[in-house]
């Protein structure tokens, strides 16, 4: 599958008054054409800073790469210039943000807002972006689209207005889109409307979706593959159906035991114990061994290495190494890893 | 909005009879008439003037014969400033000066501090900012009448740039008392635009605009800007008013033969027609200056839209 975007050992820094804070510790990923990548994890790991760096969105005073390249089109976003950085927004790579009561300008009326990165990136005439805008808007569902292309984002409902900024989004047949937290302000209906409406349009114009989220219902409603992060680094990637019925990592264990479910027979919900390292000072080894239950020696001193359990899946664990003793993952991950052929519970059907 | 604006006109009225009235027994409460000073005057005499002016008359008499002339426009006679002449005709023969030099003043002032206070949020904590900042902070807590003296001493005497003071030499007489007056909204306009602007910047329209690939001046004027503008509007009528009460100072300190000069004057010798009257006409300034300040709320802002709630 051709790789549409390759982030290669990036590390970023956030210069504060209280000093280096280290955002992001060396990520690896690549994104494939077509395909939807989620990123998972606590608020504080890093998903939202790793997809606005790969935008450049981050406060140039304050925000500093430090290492590695965030490859695209055969060049290296982390070292284009502000202009050309302008000519990849919104054309080649467009985002959507968590809130959409606050990301449409309250005294623009829609419809210029939809037109503005079409006559921006594309040389067409006023008339001609309006229609594509009017198009773009039933695309996305909006009734009477002529009507409200006049209107202000205050007369829009919050599914609205996100129905808005994604038509934004894809006004120019990005090749990539992000979108972080795109459900997490609107309420559960709306949320699997806006769902449904995304892998729908992906469908239909070919884009790939990076999707950041901490809802795992929602990761596995909507990505083929994914990353969960914590403290900084990917912890563990796979296709979702290895992160939720294989999983390897100590902290994806903790994820999925505190995602409530139907047939959950404890009363008490699981919650990992303790708080996200500090960043400012992170831990020398693994950063998620202080809250795990399964910590190694070796984890609070050397940073584990990614071990392959098969062609798409890896994770960074000490537990994966050969001479690590064999531990019993949390029966509630055991109950799915007994549905995946291949996982060592495995007994029998199919995920 | 038609519809808001007659009840606007209607309430203006309302507003300007109270004030009308409150001025008017405020005013008989003062000790002293405008006769009183005049010591050479024999009793006799003075009651022929007493009655002249209406004076003798009972105060509730005399409070609805003025307020009848008022409805027909008629604001009395001046009593001693100007013996006999029409009070209108003082007031709009006195206007020129003071409109021209309040509106380059505020022109200038709003202006230069919206462009001051926009270039500091850009430049966030450079030295553009706190140079910014420091100018702002000289304009607010400076007295314009001492900004007044500052000029006169430097551009006028020092340098001899433009005329000390006297209304003789058309516009360069104005430019003087037009930067004195517009000291106060540029310092004001500075700190509101660069609080808001870089509030604004902030946020995540500006955020969702930088990734359809706007460029830094587009987010500021196309995105930023307008936002930035509302809370400025807000004190837009305060702004006003430091202007007419700057005027009634920078008037006297330039010798400007205006209605602020003037107000002060007839207050001096207890001129009650004038002093009335220029009240009055500050007033409909006043109100006229706040109902458009509450009408540019709406065309900057849709969500403000004056159309009775729904919109």
């Amino acid at each position: 599958m051709e790789k549409i975007l390759q982030v290669k050992d990036l590390e970023l820094s956030f210069n504060t008054q209280g000093g280096e804070v280290k955002a992001i510790r060396g990520v690896n990923f690549d994104l494939y054409k077509g395909e939807t990548l989620a990123i998972v994890g606590e608020s504080g790991s890093g998903k939202s800073v790793t997809t606005k760096s790969i935008m450049r969105l981050l406060p140039e005073s304050s925000a500093e790469f430090k290492s590695g390249e965030i490859l695209f089109g055969g060049r290296d976003l982390t070292k284009l210039s502000d202009k050309e950085m302008q000519k990849i927004r919104g054309k080649e790579i467009s985002m959507i943000f968590q809130d959409p009561m606050t990301s449409l300008n309250p005294t623009m009326p829609i419809g210029r807002q939809l037109t503005e990165p079409l006559l921006k990136h594309q040389k067409i005439s006023t008339s001609e972006a309006k229609k594509v805008a009017i198009d773009l808007l039933r695309l996305v569902g909006m009734p009477k689209p002529e009507l409200r292309m006049k209107q202000y984002p205050h007369q829009f409902s919050g599914g609205q207005r996100q129905r808005i900024v994604i038509a934004i989004s894809l006004a120019c047949n990005p090749k990539i889109l992000i979108a972080d937290e795109p459900t997490t302000a609107l309420d559960v209906t709306i949320q699997a409307q806006i769902l449904e409406l995304m892998k729908d349009l992906q469908k239909k114009i070919d884009t790939s979706i990076i999707f950041i989220t901490h809802d795992l219902g929602v990761v596995a409603n909507v990505a083929d593959r994914v990353a969960v992060m914590y403290g900084g680094k990917i912890v563990e990637i796979g296709t979702v159906d290895e992160i939720f019925y294989n999983p390897q990592h100590p902290y994806t264990w903790g994820l999925l035991s505190s995602m409530p479910s139907l047939d959950t027979e404890d009363a008490k919900l699981y919650a990992i114990p303790g708080t996200p390292p500090d960043l400012l000072d992170p831990p020398k080894g693994d950063a998620f061994a202080l809250r795990s239950e399964y910590a190694l020696k070796i984890d609070m001193e050397q940073n584990p290495p990614f071990f392959k359990i098969s062609d798409t899946h890896s994770a960074a664990t000490w537990l994966l190494h050969p001479d690590a003793p064999q531990v019993e993952p949390p029966l509630t991950v055991i109950e799915r890893m007994k549905k995946f052929p291949g996982s060592r519970y495995y007994e029998g059907g199919a995920v | 909005m038609a519809k808001y604006i007659g009840k606007r006109l209607i309430y203006m009225v309302i507003t300007l009879a109270l004030i009308a009235t409150f001025t008017f027994f405020l005013m008989k409460i003062l000790p002293g008439s405008p006769v009183a000073s005049a010591d050479k005057l024999s009793p006799e005499q003075r009651a022929v003037v007493e009655a002249r002016y209406g004076l003798n008359e009972p105060l509730p008499v005399q409070y609805f014969n003025y307020m009848f002339g008022l409805v027909q426009g008629d604001l009395g006679i001046s009593i001693n400033q100007f013996k006999g002449a029409e009070v209108t005709d003082v007031i709009l023969s006195r206007m020129g000066p003071s409109a021209q030099i309040g509106f380059q003043g505020m022109v200038l002032g709003t202006v230069l501090g919206i462009l001051l206070g926009m270039i500091a949020a850009l430049r966030q904590n450079t030295w553009v900012d706190y140079t910014s900042t420091f100018v702002a902070i000289v304009g607010i807590s400076i007295p314009s009448f001492v900004f007044a003296s500052l000029l006169q001493y430097w551009f006028g005497l020092k340098w001899e740039l433009f005329p000390v003071a006297l209304w003789k030499d058309g516009f360069m007489s104005s430019v003087l008392p037009s930067i004195a007056l517009a000291m106060f909204p540029l310092a004001t306009a500075a700190r509101f635009i660069r609080t808001e602007m870089i509030e604004v910047l902030g946020s995540d329209y500006i955020t969702l605009a930088k990734a359809k690939g706007a460029s830094g001046s587009e987010i500021a004027f196309k995105h930023a800007f307008r936002n930035a503008l509302i809370p400025l509007v807000t004190v837009l009528g305060p702004m006003a008013v430091s202007i007419l009460t700057g005027s009634l100072v920078v008037e006297q300190i330039f010798a400007i033969p205006g209605i602020g000069e003037q107000f002060v004057k007839s207050i001096m010798v207890n001129d009650f027609s004038i002093i009335m009257g220029t009240t009055i006409f500050f007033s409909v300034f006043l109100i006229v200056i706040i109902l458009l300040v509450d009408i540019l709320y709406g065309v900057i802002d849709p969500r403000i839209r004056l159309s009775g709630g729904k919109s």
